[in-house]
């Protein structure tokens, strides 16, 4: 244990350090002191938004080594001003929790567990199976003669964290493949 | 909004701070409510006739803004002499088909006077008894104060209080504005919900003003832009409809019927944003003699939307569903049915970050604990395909005021995770590949579509190709390639592509102004140069009404745009929404068509007439003018029609699907209660963002249900412990959280018990916190406009106690409807009541005829 010493005694520091009120230098511990900024490390900053709920918040993402090190709110967006709500807080782990899973897993039919696949096999069979059921479920006219060119064999539904290129395509592809029910979480 | 959008409630607060009154109105109250002015307990699904009797009180007590209304909205125009109202026909409009459900509109149109410019016949007087005005003021007349209160269980010096705020709060110097979210959607009438608050915003002016209007709270990040760029089944780019067969067999047929040449306003352009889609998608292939290859498109016959896909299941006409960061197996109604229906799949492909429970109800679901289903026995194939998130690729989400943002990428995705964008770009570019040698016509759209995008060193196709393509360039002449500058650059002939033709300006100029990034401090409060709005970068809608009949700001406090009389164009704080040029004392002239028809005074440039519409003359399936009825499921006979529920709700018969009988019918005291589901600030959703996290897990751990102090004594319920719920479609269990912010409200002579319960929840083993899911207890009752289930009042039962487990918890529900009655027809009549041809009196209800019962399940 260090000696005692009146100059650690806080009202002594105070005065010294002519800190008034007491909530600057002469509180500072040196282990404050000494602390950084999480985001200090980051090798890049990468402006972002929000991916929870439709307000839409800026987000700071910070990044090092290819790895984001943590999400903050970006004080220059007008509809937040660098606010975030717990889930746009807590952002960081939706990209690093332990529980998320970053390799495909296949079910085959009556199996009872996961399999691991590759991703150019998946997406073969993938391939396969939708034209398979393309086909199967083709139909050219409705009962009364007028065309449909469409098949009703494949069904998609999609939520609404999907970027609105991203729905164009998938919008563009199903209907180009006669595709009609596509489906969103806008509708639930 | 300060518990579901927390930090949009930040410029409510602020509003208050500078002196705003803030009511809330909601069957909870939560933390909005602790921070308003005022919260007004509502019985759940009664809102029409909360705003329907606030129409009537300020048309009655004068509190309309009569300039506003005589010339900015329809109010003048004289309907059909053929036209009948819920009043003359007991709750039903005339045109009723009573097998559809649906309405024949043709009585609710305007009738016609050539010698109008615009053919439409007026009273500018509002006096005709046939005129807009005085059929609305007939259809409300008796939803007074009282009825208001009988239907709504709101008393009545709170509906008085409330209608004073809001008549005072409009004018020239003040507005009011709306906001809303599921609430009002999630219901068998939930656009008729939203109707009624746009008729009265228009009645009070309220409609394209700063302060005013009606703000639809989205749930998610982009749920605005999955409906402008849909992955709806009905809709193409930029609200489109989608091709119907029978009535769009030719381009000709389409254009002429959904985007009419001969009609006021912009969408008689139509015609050049769907060719330019057409070329968009079709490229070279789409030519002046194919119809831009129109035909290439697949046509509708019905509803096709997520729940009658789901029913198709059933019969094992749906072989693969793709399911993309979504959860339907908690996140929909009628969850059983959901992974019952799954089951009966050849195959599914789940996008997500994590195994959610619609990845894994084939091992883990209540079904497999029940013994409904054997996980042996499932023949559905699964591939979970990991997905890229918000930080690992680059592209726009558009939030709730059409904001659209974009994202940078961050860093790319681990493992096997992709994003969408590569892994439809992937699909597309192998299926492309398997038929590039097929002559088979059907393969034809495939091989025409237009697919060349660049991609990165890791596959990723280049979102921002993407947003160059959604925004449109010229296919010709001496700008060939380069994206136009806005819609109206956008032709019918072929010169120029655009893939959502709202959405051009987005990268007007070859920038992507979805980036645009300007900190708002070093901006006013428009903000113009932070992202970027459809349409045109405009920030408030139909904003020519924040001006007066001459141009002139309604006042000085409210002004955005107006006239410039000396530089003769349209201008202010924000983009006009007007053709730029046009004075305002422009008459419309006789013959002329689309935005050159648009009077001085049409602020409303996408109706087709210029007008808000206070009265629909077309557009809604169930009727010209909101009406209240009561829920699907409700323990309260209608207090205002012989009609119990809406007429032309979507019924979805299935054993899987039974309904509660309603009001006094014998069995409907078996689910006596009325429960809302909600939001939680922690979680997202079904969880799938959430559940999965560290954080939010421990912020909120546990299904609960949330009980009003007197249903608690009344039901034996110990705060903390465990209660089951009930509905004719399952039984949950939750822990019990006895509060006050429940109420029981007095209503039809009845007290009604509201329940409120979280649906953030579902039952599987991989999520950090799981419990039993809300969503189970739905029904699949839907809006006949938009399909979208109603949730937010529902019938059930609730007993202390957990629920019981394994084949016994099947054995409970069907019960639970014996006991009820329960047939698959309960609850499906369209008609309560049947006129006697001699007398016209109100007699019987119509036998019901068996509809069908579904088969499968
Ligand atoms: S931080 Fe919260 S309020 Fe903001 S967008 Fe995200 S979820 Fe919505």
């Amino acid at each position: 244990m260090a000696r005692f010493s009146v100059l650690g005694w806080p009202v002594f520091r105070q005065a010294k350090s002519k800190d008034k009120l007491g909530r600057g230098p002469a509180v500072e511990s040196p282990k404050y002191a000494n602390m950084r900024p999480r985001t200090e490390d980051a090798d890049k900053v990468v402006q972002s938004v929000c991916p929870y709920c439709a307000v839409g918040c800026g987000q700071r993402i910070y990044v090092k080594d290819d790895e984001v090190i943590h999400i903050e709110g970006d004080p220059d967006s007008p509809i937040s001003r660098g606010r975030l709500c717990p889930k746009g807080a807590a952002s960081e782990q939706l990209v690093n929790t332990p529980v998320r899973q970053k390799t495909i897993l296949y079910r085959r039919p009556y199996g009872t567990d996961w399999e691991e696949l590759d991703l150019e096999t998946a997406m073969e069979m993938i391939t396969e199976r939708f034209l398979e059921a393309r086909r199967n479920h083709w139909e050219d006219f409705d009962e009364h003669g007028s065309p449909v060119n469409r098949t009703m064999g494949i069904a998609s539904l999609g939520g609404a964290t999907i970027d609105n290129e991203e729905n164009y395509l998938i919008k563009k592809l199903f209907s180009a493949a006669g595709a009609v029910q596509i489906e969103n979480q806008a509708r639930i | 909004m300060a518990e579901a959008h927390p930090v949009g409630f930040q410029w409510v607060a602020e509003a208050k701070a500078r002196g705003a009154k803030l009511v809330h109105v909601d069957p909870r109250f939560t933390r909005t409510s602790a921070m308003a002015d005022k919260h007004v307990h509502i019985r759940a699904g009664t809102d029409i006739a909360l705003l329907g009797g606030l129409i009537r009180h300020v048309i009655e007590n004068d509190m309309w803004f009569k300039e506003y209304v005589t010339h900015y909205t329809n109010a003048a125009h004289l309907v059909d002499e053929g036209y009948q109202d819920t009043e003359d026909l007991d709750g039903l409009f005339s045109g009723f088909d009573k097998d559809t459900g649906g309405y024949d509109n043709a009585t609710w149109q305007y009738e016609k006077d050539p010698y109008e410019a615009d053919g439409i016949a007026k009273d500018m007087t509002l006096q005709h008894p046939r005129s807009v005005f005085q059929i609305l003021r007939r259809h409300y007349s008796r939803y007074t104060p009282e009825m208001v209160g009988n239907v709504t269980g709101i008393k009545t010096e709170d509906f008085l209080e409330l209608a004073e705020l809001i008549g005072k709060n409009s004018g020239r110097e003040r507005t009011t504005v709306m906001a809303y979210a599921l609430g009002w959607t999630q219901h068998s009438m939930g656009s008729q919900f939203i109707r009624t608050a746009a008729i009265l915003q228009l009645l009070l002016g309220n409609m394209g003003r700063p302060g005013g209007g009606i703000m639809a709270l989205r749930g998610h990040a982009t749920i605005q832009g999955s409906s402008d760029i849909p992955t709806l089944f009905n809709l193409l780019p930029g609200y489109l409809p989608f091709p119907v067969a029978g009535k769009h067999d030719t381009l000709r047929d389409y254009l002429d019927d959904a985007v009419p040449k001969d009609q006021k306003g912009f969408w008689s352009n139509g015609d050049a944003y769907m060719v330019s889609l057409l070329k968009a998608w079709f490229g070279d292939d789409a030519t002046e003699e194919n119809d831009f290859g129109y035909q290439y498109l697949p046509r509708l016959t019905g509803a096709h939307g997520t729940y009658q896909t789901l029913m198709r299941m059933f019969d094992k006409s749906v072989d693969g569903y793709f399911v993309l960061g979504q959860n339907p197996a908690v996140g929909s109604a009628n969850g059983r049915m959901q992974r019952l229906g799954m089951s009966n799949l050849k195959w599914m492909v789940v996008r997500d970050f994590q195994l959610i429970e619609t990845a894994t109800w084939w091992k883990e679901g209540p079904e497999i604990a029940t013994g409904e289903l054997k996980t042996e026995d499932i023949a559905t194939e699964v591939f979970f395909m990991p997905a890229a998130n918000h930080t690992e690729k680059a592209g726009t989400f558009t939030q709730t005021q059409r904001l659209v943002q974009w994202r940078h990428q961050a860093i790319t995705p681990p493992g096997d995770a992709r994003s969408e964008l590569e892994f439809f770009y992937d699909l597309g570019v192998r299926l492309k590949e398997k038929l590039k040698d097929s002559t088979d016509p059907r393969d034809k759209p495939l091989q025409a579509m237009t697919w060349d995008y660049p991609v990165d060193e890791h596959g990723e196709p280049s979102a921002e190709a993407v947003l160059k393509e959604i925004n449109g360039y010229y296919t010709t002449g001496p700008n060939a390639g380069k994206p136009v500058d806005n819609f109206n650059q956008y032709k019918a002939d072929g010169s120029t592509a655009g893939g959502c033709w709202i959405y051009a300006g987005v990268y007007a100029g070859g920038i992507n102004h979805a980036a645009n990034r300007v900190p708002g401090k070093d901006q006013d409060e428009m903000a113009h140069q932070w992202a970027w709005a459809w349409p045109a970068n405009r920030r408030i809608l139909y904003n020519r009404a924040s001006a007066d009949l001459d141009g002139n700001p309604w006042s000085e406090r409210k002004k955005l745009v107006w006239w410039d009389e000396e530089q003769e164009v349209w201008t202010g704080k924000d983009v006009p929404d007007f053709p730029i040029k046009r004075p305002p004392s422009t008459k419309t002239a006789h013959d002329t068509h689309g935005p050159d028809a648009l009077a001085g005074d049409d602020p409303f440039i996408m109706q087709s007439d210029g007008k808000g519409w206070l009265f629909a003359p077309k557009g809604m399936n169930d009727g010209p003018m909101p009406t209240h009825f009561e829920p699907a499921e409700s323990p309260v006979t209608n207090p205002l029609y012989p009609q119990q529920e809406s007429p032309s709700r979507v019924l979805i018969t299935s054993r899987g699907n039974q309904l509660a009988p309603a009001g006094d019918q014998p069995g409907a005291e078996v689910f006596p209660h009325v429960f809302t589901t909600y939001r939680l600030t922690e979680h997202q959703t079904a969880g799938g963002m959430s559940r999965f996290l560290p954080y939010l897990s421990e912020l909120q751990p546990e299904m609960f249900v949330e009980v009003s102090q007197e249903l608690a004594a009344e039901a034996g319920l110990e705060p903390y412990g465990w209660a089951t719920i009930a509905s004719p479609r399952g039984a949950i269990e939750a822990k019990v959280l006895v509060t006050q912010r429940m109420q029981p409200v007095v209503a039809g002579g009845k007290t009604v018990h509201q329940i409120g319960m979280p649906f953030h929840f579902g039952v599987g083993n991989q999520a950090l916190v799981t419990g039993d899911s809300v969503n189970d207890l739905l029904g699949m009752t839907l809006d006949p406009n938009v399909y979208i289930q109603s949730a937010k009042a529902v019938a059930c039962t609730i007993m202390p106690g957990r629920r019981p487990r394994g084949p016994a918890l099947v054995k409970f529900v069907e019960d639970l409807r014996e006991q009820a009655g329960i047939t698959v027809l309960t609850g499906h009549r369209r008609l309560t009541f049947e006129r006697d041809a001699e007398t016209m009196e109100v007699s019987d209800p119509p036998t019901l005829t068996d509809p069908e019962p579904h088969t499968g399940e």
